[in-house]
């Protein structure tokens, strides 16, 4: 027994190692380019020499005037996942409600629903370039009902909405976080739940008072003002992501519906309650750690969107930018090796804020069954 | 049984049905029919029709140009399934049968790697490839697809094998049968459904890969992923030959999902992590 414990320990080991030195230590090491120059000129030689020139880079990326782009990019990231999680998770259960209905042929409605899913962002990123051809395919769709051709520049349009001064964006971001706080506290209000209503009423308030007032003495980080926004440009490669993944949450809520017991459906249904009410006020309900899992899963997705946007648009346009693409452009077309680690160091940060707390949950929940 | 809510409520659950499975249709539709028109047929004012005469050509043109792509694929796709399998397995069956102190610990700290953004961990790779002498070719993307496709074949594994009743492996270590003993006799058995839920779900991931195809290999081992964004770049492209390409492409791991949805759709939730 004890022998083959140590076997069982040391036929993990080398996934262990492997998994140690592949994540972890390639994550520090990309961390440590981040902070030097790798070797400026001489960055393609084999071995270039490293100067650490500490945060450099990510002073330039944010507050540099050539990185523009990359700024946007961020805009772009939070932008395509808002409407990606959104989008597939409105319309996978939609679908996952309507197959719930048990219709003949679900077999093959959910195969269809599905069938984006298993193919490569390559392929579906070429198939909507064709669809969203600005003179023909989708904008060409309103002629057949009589209607005149749509005039949209699906990937080119310049249009920009929504926008903001890179100078504020900390005091817009502190009151978007305040009020998530103030909706989280309003509900732990009705619940009734007293010393968490001031738990996060009080953060909330902080943030707001902030940025209101504390905002203003920040430094300048450009001299001049520099206006970003939602790009309409991005709308195209949103709609053909969701059609790639309403499938994949429709599959998630499809399996959790199923997991319902029935007779609370006919509880209920004995109880006066009709079918919508079922669904909002019971099913969804119940399905909230299916959401939640969705939610992590499909904002993880978008914010490292690459392939999708590449076959779409190109790794060239500005206005559909992605930091995950410019991280590509900037490592190997340009050669920027330590700016593109620094990129990918950002990226890295923005999704661990949605993995790491789910992993730790889940990690929970198993230690506790 | 279920109360049906009506003939009303039935008609218009179809009609909402059949319309969403034609907007989920339509990008394939199109993709069809521009591939079986002849070039001078592609008119963005009647790209919706069907082709005036079918034209195959287009298919082995985009044959001759993706097929050494795609038989770089398949070795990838191939090798680095069978591979990660292999090692998911034991690992799941470590993890699953043989918990050591921490053992929650090690597995969630594996599972982290399938959720990084691959970005974070690319320049490191390749440099560590171009020291191995491994930058460029098949064996080193062959390597990255292994080490990063252990979680989630770790976890689909040590989820399936959690199945599995602890009695079965310890009445068989009663009887004296040591740790591989337990696995070739009564686990590796019993894992036929899991390897198929892990070569599917691996297959599939490697076939569709972009971003180590372009960024860690050279022209001559160069995946069908990026051999079809070759194809499709450019601004005067004919627009036959690219939807060809995609058809090419999406077949192997159409028709897997056609055939085996079922286990497709295990590995897929499987990646949500809750097991």
């Amino acid at each position: 027994m004890r022998r083959d414990r140590l076997i069982a320990i040391a036929v993990l080991l080398p996934s262990i190692v492997l998994i140690a030195v592949f994540v972890y230590g390639f994550i520090g090491q990309t961390f440590y380019v981040s902070l030097t120059d790798w070797g400026e000129e001489a960055a393609l030689a084999e071995n270039p020499e490293y100067r650490v020139v500490g945060f450099k880079n990510y002073v330039d990326l944010f507050t540099g005037f050539l990185h523009t782009r990359f700024r946007q990019g961020l805009f772009n990231a939070f932008f395509y996942t808002m409407l990606l999680v959104g989008g597939a998770i409105g319309l996978g259960l939609l679908l996952a409600i309507l197959l719930d209905r048990q219709p003949r042929g679900e077999g093959v409605f959910r195969t269809i629903f599905l069938y984006p899913m298993s193919l490569s962002f390559i392929v579906t990123g070429t198939i909507w370039r064709w669809l969203l051809t600005p003179g023909g395919g989708v904008n060409a769709l309103p002629r057949y009902i009589g209607l005149p051709q749509a005039r949209f520049g699906w990937m080119s349009s310049r249009q920009q909405i929504l926008q903001i001064d890179w100078q504020n964006l900390p005091a817009v971001t502190a009151i978007l976080i305040a009020v998530v706080l103030a909706l989280l506290a309003v509900q732990a209000w009705r619940s009734g739940r007293k010393r968490r209503t001031v738990a996060v009423a009080i953060p909330a308030a902080i943030l707001v008072a902030w940025a209101l007032i504390g905002s203003r003495y920040l430094p300048r980080f450009l001299p001049y003002p520099e206006l970003h926004g939602f790009n309409l440009a991005t709308l195209g490669i949103t709609i053909a992501a969701i059609w790639q993944f309403a499938g994949y949450t429709m599959a998630l809520y499809v399996a959790g519906l199923r997991g319902i017991p029935e007779q609370l459906h006919e509880v209920a249904q004995l109880d006066g309650v009709n079918e919508l009410q079922y669904y909002t006020k019971i099913a969804i309900p119940i399905l909230k750690p299916i959401t939640f899992s969705a939610i992590i899963i499909l904002a993880h997705i978008s914010l490292k969107m690459f392939a999708l946007i590449f076959a779409m648009a190109g790794s060239d346009n500005a206005a559909t930018g992605h930091p995950a693409v410019l991280m590509y452009l900037t490592t190997f077309r340009g050669n920027k090796f330590a700016l593109g680690a620094a990129i990918a160091v950002v990226l890295f940060v923005l999704v661990a804020v949605f993995i790491v707390p789910y992993l730790i949950n889940s990690y929970r929940e198993r230690r506790a069954m | 049984m279920r109360t049906q809510g009506g003939p009303f409520g039935r008609t218009l659950l179809y009609v909402a049905l059949v319309g969403f499975a034609i907007l989920f249709l339509m990008p394939a539709y199109m993709t069809v029919v521009t591939a079986l028109k002849e070039p001078a047929d592609i008119q963005l004012d009647t790209a919706w029709n069907p082709p005036p005469s079918l034209n195959w050509e287009s298919f082995s043109e985009a044959l001759s140009n993706l097929g050494p792509n795609a038989v770089n694929s398949l070795i990838l796709a191939i090798s680095a399934t069978v591979l990660s399998a292999l090692m998911g397995s034991i690992n799941g069956y470590v993890l699953s049968k043989w918990k050591f102190p921490g053992h929650e610990i090690v597995f969630t700290l594996m599972l982290f790697g399938m959720f990084i953004p691959y970005q974070i961990i690319l320049i490191p790779l390749f440099q560590t490839l171009r020291t191995l002498h491994l930058f460029g070719g098949i064996p080193g993307l062959v390597l990255a697809h292994v080490v990063y496709g252990l979680p989630i074949t770790t976890l689909i594994f040590r989820n399936f094998y959690t199945q599995i009743p602890t009695s079965l492996t310890e009445s068989a270590q009663i009887d004296g049968a040591g740790f591989f003993r337990v696995y070739r006799g009564i686990i590796f058995p019993l894992s036929a459904p899991g390897f198929v839920v892990v070569f599917i779900w691996q297959f599939t991931q490697i076939w569709n890969e972009f971003l180590w195809g372009v960024t860690l290999a050279k022209h001559s081992s160069q995946p069908i992923t990026v051999g079809l964004a070759q194809l499709a770049g450019g601004q005067a492209v004919k627009w036959n030959l690219p939807m060809a390409g995609s058809i090419l492409a999406a077949i192997p791991v159409l028709l897997i999902y056609i055939l085996l949805g079922r286990f497709f759709i295990r590995g897929l939730l499987a990646g949500s992590v809750k097991g």
